[in-house]
C-alpha cells in the first residue's frame, strides 16, 4: 500500500508541482494517475521512491515513511519503469534486467538465470537476451524495461508513461500485456499517463489531476464516467464519455427476440425476412437477406456483457438486429438499436 | 622537386645513426607526446567526469578552459624557460596545458551527453552516485572521452616541435635548424615526420578506442538512432510543452 499524506512539492523556482495530496493506492491494484501535462503526476510518482522528496506532507510505503529509508535502498525495492525505456546502450539485454539483482548482491550466474525468466514472463524469446538495446523496436524495448523493473521481484511498480512513447497498435498490446502479467503478479502499480482512454482501459482506479497539482477526482474509471465530480473531469474525461460509459453499463435489462434462423447448408426459401445462419451449435454464421442473398454478420454480444457491445451489435447488423449469445457462443436472441437506446434513456431516468 | 630533396634528407644514412639522429628525435618526441597527453588526462578525465556527473561547475569549466586553450604555447614554454629553467618541465607543462582542455570538453560532454532517461533509470534502479558514475556514465562517455583524447594526441604531437626552441632534441629540431640555415630538405623532411607520427599516433588511439567503447555503444553510434544524450533527449526531462512533442517523436 502507498499512501500520500498532504504531500505539497514545491520546486526552487516556485512551481507548485503536487499540492496538498491526500491518497491512498492500494495494495495489489493498478492505480493510474492522469491528467493534462505538467499538472505534477510525474512529480507525485518520484516522490514515491524519494527522486524527488517533498517539501511537506508524508509518502508511505507499506506503512513506512520512504523518506527513513536511503533513496538507493528504497529504490531496490521498487520496480522503475520510464517512457522510453531508459536502457543501458552498453549493457546486453539480458545484463539490462540483471541489473537490480546484481545490484543487490546476487551471482552474476544466478542474476542473468532470473533475466532470462524474466524476459520469457514479457513475452520475449530468449535469444533476444544477448542483443543490445538499439537493436530492438520501441515496443520490445519497453518489454525489456518491465522485465528489469521485475527482476528483483518488488512488491510495487511504478511507471511513468512507459508505453507513451510506441505507436497505437504496440501500445493496445503492452496494456494488455501489463493486464495479463498483473493477473499472475499481483503487484502494486502507480501508473502515469496523460491519456484519458489508456488510464480507463488499465486503471483499477483512476486519480485525475489538474494542473497546479490539484487531484480532481479518485475514483474507479465507471464512476469517473458516470460520475465526474466537476466539470474539469467531464471534460477531460472527453466528448465521447456517453458512449464509452456505456461499457460499464450492463445489458441485462434488454430484452432479446427470438429470430428465424436458417441451418448452415440447408436450402434457402424466399422470405420477406431476414434469416440468421446458425451452424450445427446454434453459433451465429451470417444473415440471409430477403432477397436470399447471404450476408455476413455484424458484431455479436453476450448477454448480460455491457450495453455498448449491444448497441455496436444492433448498429453494425446488416439487418438492424443486433445478435446476442450465451458464454458457450450460441445464439440467444436479437435485439434492436432502438430497445438498447430506450434501456439506456430508461436507465437515465 | 623540394619533396625530392626532402626525401632524400629522410633517408640519408647520415640521420639514422648518433644523438642527434631521426630515431632518437621520434622517439624523445613521443616521450614528451605521451608524457603530456598521460599527464593532462590524469587531470582533466576526473575533473571531467566530476563536473559531468554532478552537474556542478560546467560554466567555470568552459571558461578556464578557453582560457586555457588562449594561451599560445610557444609563448608558454619560453615564459616557462625563463621563471623555471628546466627545460624539460617547461615544455612537458607546457604540452599538458595545451592537452587538457580537449580532453576536458571531451569528458565532461562525454558525460553530459548521457541519454537523461538512461541516467534516470540508473538512479531509479537503486544505483549509487559513484555506481551510476562508473557502471553506466563512463562507459557511455567512452566514445567522446576517446575522442578527446586523439584530439590531444593530434595537437601534442604538432606542438611538441616547439621544444626545440629551448634546446630539447625533438622533431621540431629539423624544423628549427631548416628554417634557420634556409634547408629546405631538412625542414620539409622535418615536417612530414611529424605528420606521419600524428596520423600513426590517430591510428593506434582508434583501434584502443574500439577496445574501450562498448559494443552497444558503438552500435548505438553507428545506427545513428537518438545516441545517448542528443541535445533533443537532453530536453525531455524539463516538463514544458516541449516534453511531449519531444518525447513521442
Ligand atoms: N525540477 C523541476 N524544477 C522546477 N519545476 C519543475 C521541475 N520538475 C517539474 N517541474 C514543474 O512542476 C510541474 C509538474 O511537473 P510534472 O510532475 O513533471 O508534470 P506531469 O508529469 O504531470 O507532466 C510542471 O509545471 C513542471 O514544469
Ligand atoms: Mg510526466
Amino acid at each position: 500500500m502507498i499512501e500520500f499524506r498532504d504531500v505539497t512539492k514545491r520546486f526552487d523556482d516556485g512551481t507548485t508541482a503536487v499540492n496538498g495530496l491526500d491518497l491512498v493506492v492500494e495494495a495489489g491494484t493498478i492505480t493510474v494517475f492522469v491528467g493534462p501535462s505538467g499538472c505534477g503526476k510525474t512529480t507525485s510518482l518520484r516522490m514515491v521512491n524519494r527522486m524527488i522528496d517533498p517539501t511537506s506532507g508524508t509518502v508511505l510505503v507499506d506503512g513506512r515513511d520512504v523518506l527513513g529509508v536511503d533513496p538507493p535502498t528504497l529504490r531496490r525495492g521498487i520496480g522503475y519503469v520510464i517512457q522510453q525505456a531508459g536502457l543501458f546502450p552498453h549493457r546486453t539485454v539480458l545484463d539490462n534486467v540483471a541489473t537490480v539483482p546484481l545490484l543487490t548482491g546476487w551471482t552474476r550466474r544466478k542474476a542473468r538465470q532470473r533475466a532470462a525468466e524474466l524476459l520469457e514472463l514479457v513475452g520475449l524469446p530468449a535469444e533476444l537476451g544477448r542483443r543490445y538495446p538499439v537493436q530492438l523496436s520501441g515496443g520490445q524495448q519497453q518489454r525489456v524495461g518491465v522485465a528489469r523493473a521485475l527482476a528483483a521481484d518488488p512488491p510495487v511498480l511504478l511507471m511513468d508513461e512507459p508505453f507513451s512513447a510506441v505507436d497505437p497498435v504496440v501500445r493496445e498490446g503492452l496494456q494488455d500485456e501489463l493486464l495479463r502479467l498483473q493477473a499472475e503478479l499481483d503487484k502494486t502499480i502507480v501508473f502515469v499517463t496523460h491519456d484519458i482512454d489508456e488510464a480507463i482501459r488499465i486503471g483499477e482506479k483512476v486519480a485525475v489531476m489538474r494542473t497546479g497539482g490539484f487531484l480532481a477526482q479518485y475514483a474507479p474509471p465507471a464512476e469517473l464516467l458516470t460520475r465526474p465530480a466537476d466539470d474539469f473531469v467531464a471534460s477531460f474525461v472527453g466528448k465521447d464519455r456517453g458512449y464509452r460509459r456505456l461499457s460499464f453499463v450492463d445489458s441485462s435489462g434488454v430484452e432479446v427476440a427470438e429470430v428465424p434462423t436458417i441451418a448452415e447448408g440447408a436450402p434457402v426459401e424466399s422470405s420477406s425476412d431476414w434469416r440468421l445462419v446458425v451452424d450445427a451449435d446454434k453459433r451465429p454464421q451470417g444473415w440471409v437477406a430477403p432477397d436470399s442473398s447471404s450476408v455476413p454478420g455484424g458484431s455479436l454480444y453476450e448477454v448480460g456483457a455491457s450495453i455498448r457491445g449491444a448497441l455496436d451489435a444492433a448498429l453494425s447488423s446488416p439487418s438492424g438486429l443486433g445478435v446476442a449469445v450465451d458464454a458457450e457462443g450460441r445464439l440467444a436472441g436479437v435485439v434492436t438499436a432502438r430497445q438498447v437506446l430506450d434501456v439506456i434513456e430508461s436507465r437515465r431516468g | 622537386m623540394i619533396f625530392a630533396d626532402a626525401f632524400g634528407w629522410l633517408l640519408d644514412p647520415a640521420n639514422w645513426s648518433g644523438g642527434k639522429s631521426i630515431p632518437v628525435r621520434i622517439g624523445i618526441h613521443l616521450l614528451y607526446c605521451f608524457g603530456a597527453v598521460l599527464g593532462a588526462a590524469l587531470i582533466a578525465v576526473p575533473l571531467g567526469l566530476f563536473v559531468g556527473h554532478t552537474g556542478r561547475g560546467g560554466l567555470v569549466l568552459v571558461g578556464g578552459s578557453n582560457a586555457l586553450r588562449a594561451l599560445p604555447t610557444l609563448g608558454l614554454v619560453t615564459f616557462l624557460y625563463l621563471v623555471v629553467g628546466g627545460s624539460t618541465v617547461s615544455v612537458l607543462i607546457s604540452l599538458v596545458v595545451l592537452a587538457v582542455p580537449p580532453i576536458l570538453a571531451g569528458t565532461y560532454a562525454g558525460v553530459q551527453d548521457v541519454d537523461r532517461g538512461v541516467v534516470d533509470a540508473a538512479r531509479g534502479m537503486g544505483m549509487t552516485g559513484a555506481q551510476r558514475l562508473w557502471q553506466v556514465e563512463v562507459p557511455n562517455a567512452m566514445p567522446l572521452l576517446v575522442g578527446g583524447l586523439r584530439n590531444a594526441m593530434l595537437q601534442v604531437v604538432a606542438t611538441a616541435s616547439v621544444a626545440a626552441f629551448v634546446g630539447v632534441e625533438t622533431l621540431g629540431r629539423p624544423l628549427l635548424d631548416g628554417i634557420r640555415v634556409l634547408d629546405y630538405p631538412q625542414f620539409v623532411g622535418g615536417a612530414i615526420l611529424i605528420a606521419l607520427l600524428a596520423v600513426v599516433l590517430d591510428a593506434v588511439l582508434a583501434v584502443v578506442g574500439r577496445l574501450v567503447v562498448p559494443a552497444g555503444v558503438r552500435l548505438s553510434a553507428r545506427t545513428g538512432k537518438a545516441r545517448p544524450g542528443s541535445a533533443a533527449s537532453r530536453r525531455r526531462e524539463v516538463p514544458t510543452p516541449v516534453e511531449s512533442g519531444g518525447s513521442t517523436a
